[in-house]
């Protein structure tokens, strides 16, 4: 398996009025083929608009990637120009949205939508594409798959469409798929079906995912590796074992301790992170982390920390000056 | 079920409500029932927490909501240390409200945006007649604004200036204001940062040994209700399925419906995960407008049998006050 994706120094930038805001401010990741990952962090971090940065679907203005590459299939997405990048996206690389409310047209019947890509990108004709627009609701479980091509999106449950959603994400056989927060709208029985459904779809596809999401245990589940982003930075990467039982990240490490967890034995008094995060127009010097973490030494405040391997593994970074004078176990 | 002894403060009996669904514009007629609440049943102890969770559109905010009568209850009975809250006077109801108070979900839409932190936080005061002069009423303000961790210079401040955690710790506030000894807590931190949920629901728990408190705690986060309840009920399509102790719900769900939701709660642990069987449910919740016959989960579920359509299955305590109301198990 070869490199898939490859992010560098990756810099989108929102020039306001009042300021310009960071949104993402350096990151670098690279993606395996046929590889999940989970991308973490709460609302604010630059999580959405990282991935927004590689599918260029950042608006102008107010935001701009300013800096880096994105290495797609050994081309770089953020030298080309609109046209080349129209080919690619939806057709090699697609997306899943949020909303699943807000992102089908409301005017359009689902079989015009799923049958517009597979006409532009795969050059089907009007027949052909709408028989494989039923095929790929069928794939992705909807009854009667056929007939439903006529209806509209108000016509499907909130599930449904999200399904619909998948099934144009994979209508041109992606290699990679970015879902932005799939199931975070959905009950959790229904977000059950629609991850399970995602994975499987994935690995029969062989096309890699990266799943951005808040919820720690949608990742751990379903992802192979793990970054987690603070303040426009990933400041910890490492597989999904890894970050999750050995985190190496103060940052990490609070939002491991500060979720309830369902198989908790007895009730336990939460660990919360103090303080909120931080505003992006004006972060602290050094670690952007430091107001709020336990561990903070002098060297903080003045000097950023990188990320760096951590002692005994170089696939799992972490930036953090203390990182190695952490431990998962519960310090009192 | 018990009437009243001294430890029972709340106590919902076969409380139902439907929506009316009307056709017409100028001479509206009745065309059916959106039955929101069906027929729920359950007592909540003092002091105690008792969790409710539930898919959206189960009844679960309407549930909390008549209680206090927010909403008129179509059908049933509920018990406030006794007193029939359904068919009190409005005046009397009003004193009441003095003891049972709210959070909502929605930090951002349940504060006025015109009013300030201080007076969102005063106006109970004020509106109960809990306080003789000003210099009272700033004292209080100031102590409430303390106890929910807020600065007390923040009170002039207005809500678009806070976060949605500080906002959450407001409504907080409002609902302490009048000392009450039984609050509903709908869904106080579905819209907050799971680093800020934690801070919340800490707070909450702090409180409610602070100032001996009840909840009623409604979130459709069962590893969030798990945490804070002592005893959790599970609800589906406007009936309650299931109602035991914490620990007993998680290591022994009886219902279908509660062994499926637990499972389909993702746990942050990769290695665990891969261990843990998953029951995937098919197809989505029904329609309140046309709910299945008998038991209302039959259509979504891996064990029904023909004679689940049959009839509403009975609520029975199992043993160890585990209540579930299947006929399969």
């Amino acid at each position: 398996m070869g490199t898939l994706l490859e992010v560098n120094n990756l810099k989108t930038y929102f020039f306001m009025q009042d300021g310009v805001t960071k949104a993402v401010d350096g990151i670098s990741y690279d993606l395996q083929e046929g590889e999940t990952l989970g991308l973490v962090g709460e609302s604010g971090c630059g999580k959405s608009v990282s991935a927004l940065s590689v599918m260029r679907l950042i608006a102008w203005p107010p935001g701009r990637t300013v800096e880096g590459e994105a290495i797609f299939d050994g081309e770089d997405l953020l030298k080309m120009d609109n046209n080349e990048m129209r080919r690619i996206r939806g057709n090699r690389m697609s997306m899943v949205f949020q909303e699943p409310m807000t992102s089908l047209n409301p005017v359009l019947t689902i079989g015009r939508q799923l049958t517009e890509t597979l006409e532009l990108h795969l050059k089907m004709d009007k027949s052909a594409a709408r028989n494989r627009a039923a095929e790929l609701l069928q794939m992705v479980g909807i009854p009667e798959a056929a007939s439903r091509l006529n209806d509209y999106p108000h016509q499907f449950s909130g599930g449904m469409r999200q399904r619909v959603m998948i099934a144009m994400a994979i209508s041109c056989n992606p290699r990679l798929i970015i879902a932005d927060e799939p199931t975070t709208a959905l009950d959790v029985t229904i977000q059950a079906q629609i991850l399970e459904l995602m994975k499987g779809l994935c690995k029969q596809l062989g096309t890699a995912l990266i799943v951005i999401t808040h919820n720690l245990g949608v990742v751990a589940r379903y992802a192979d590796r793990v970054n987690v982003m603070y303040a426009g930075k990933i400041i910890e990467r490492g597989t999904a074992k890894e970050i999750y039982h050995n985190p190496k990240h103060p940052y990490t490490l609070g939002l491991l301790r500060s979720v309830p967890r369902l198989d908790e034995p007895k009730k336990q008094k939460l660990d919360p992170i103090e303080g909120i995060p931080p505003d992006l127009m004006n972060l602290p010097p050094g670690c952007s982390f430091r107001p709020r973490c336990h561990y903070a030494i002098d060297k903080c405040a003045v000097e950023e920390p990188l990320l760096e391997p951590v002692a005994d593994s170089n696939r799992h970074t972490s930036a953090c000056w203390v990182a190695g004078k952490l431990s998962a176990k519960k310090d009192t | 079920m018990v009437q009243t002894t001294d430890n029972v403060l709340i106590d919902v009996q076969n409380m139902k409500k439907y929506f009316p669904v009307t056709q017409g514009v100028v001479f509206q007629k009745k065309v059916a029932d959106i039955k929101a609440v069906d027929g729920v049943s359950f007592t909540i102890h003092k002091g105690e927490t008792l969790g409710l969770v539930g898919e959206s559109g189960c009844g679960k905010t309407t549930t909390g909501r008549c209680i206090l009568q927010l909403y008129k209850v179509t059908e049933g009975d509920v018990y406030f240390e006794g007193e029939n809250l359904c068919t009190m006077k409005s005046t009397a109801l009003r004193s009441m409200r003095r003891r049972m108070q709210i959070i909502f979900q929605d930090p951002y839409g349940s504060l006025n945006p015109r009013m300030t932190c201080g007076n969102i936080i005063g106006e109970p005061l004020i509106v109960h007649k809990m306080v003789s002069n000003r210099n009272e009423y700033r004292e209080q303000v100031t102590e409430l604004l303390n106890i929910v961790g807020l600065n007390p210079y923040m009170a002039d401040r207005y809500p678009h200036e806070f976060s949605g955690g500080q906002r959450q710790r407001i409504g907080v506030a409002r609902a302490l204001a009048v000392k009450p000894s039984f609050i509903v807590c709908d869904e106080p931190v579905s819209a907050l940062d799971v680093s800020i949920q934690a801070q919340i629901i800490n707070l909450l728990e702090e409180l409610q040994e602070q100032f001996d408190l009840t909840y009623l705690f409604i979130a459709h986060d069962l590893s969030v209700v798990r945490h804070i309840s002592d005893r959790i009920a599970v609800m589906y399509l406007g009936h309650i399925v299931e109602l035991a102790d914490r620990q007993e719900l998680y290591e022994n769900p009886l219902h279908p419906y509660t062994k499926a939701l637990l499972s389909a709660v993702p746990i942050p642990d990769p290695i665990l995960e891969t261990t843990r069987s998953r029951i995937i449910l098919i197809g989505d919740v029904p329609s309140p407008l046309h709910p299945p016959s008998g038991c209302v989960f039959h259509t979504r579920c891996p064990i029904a049998i023909d004679e689940c359509s049959a009839a509403i299955p009975e609520f029975r305590n199992m043993g160890n006050d585990h209540w579930v109301a299947c006929i399969r198990v």
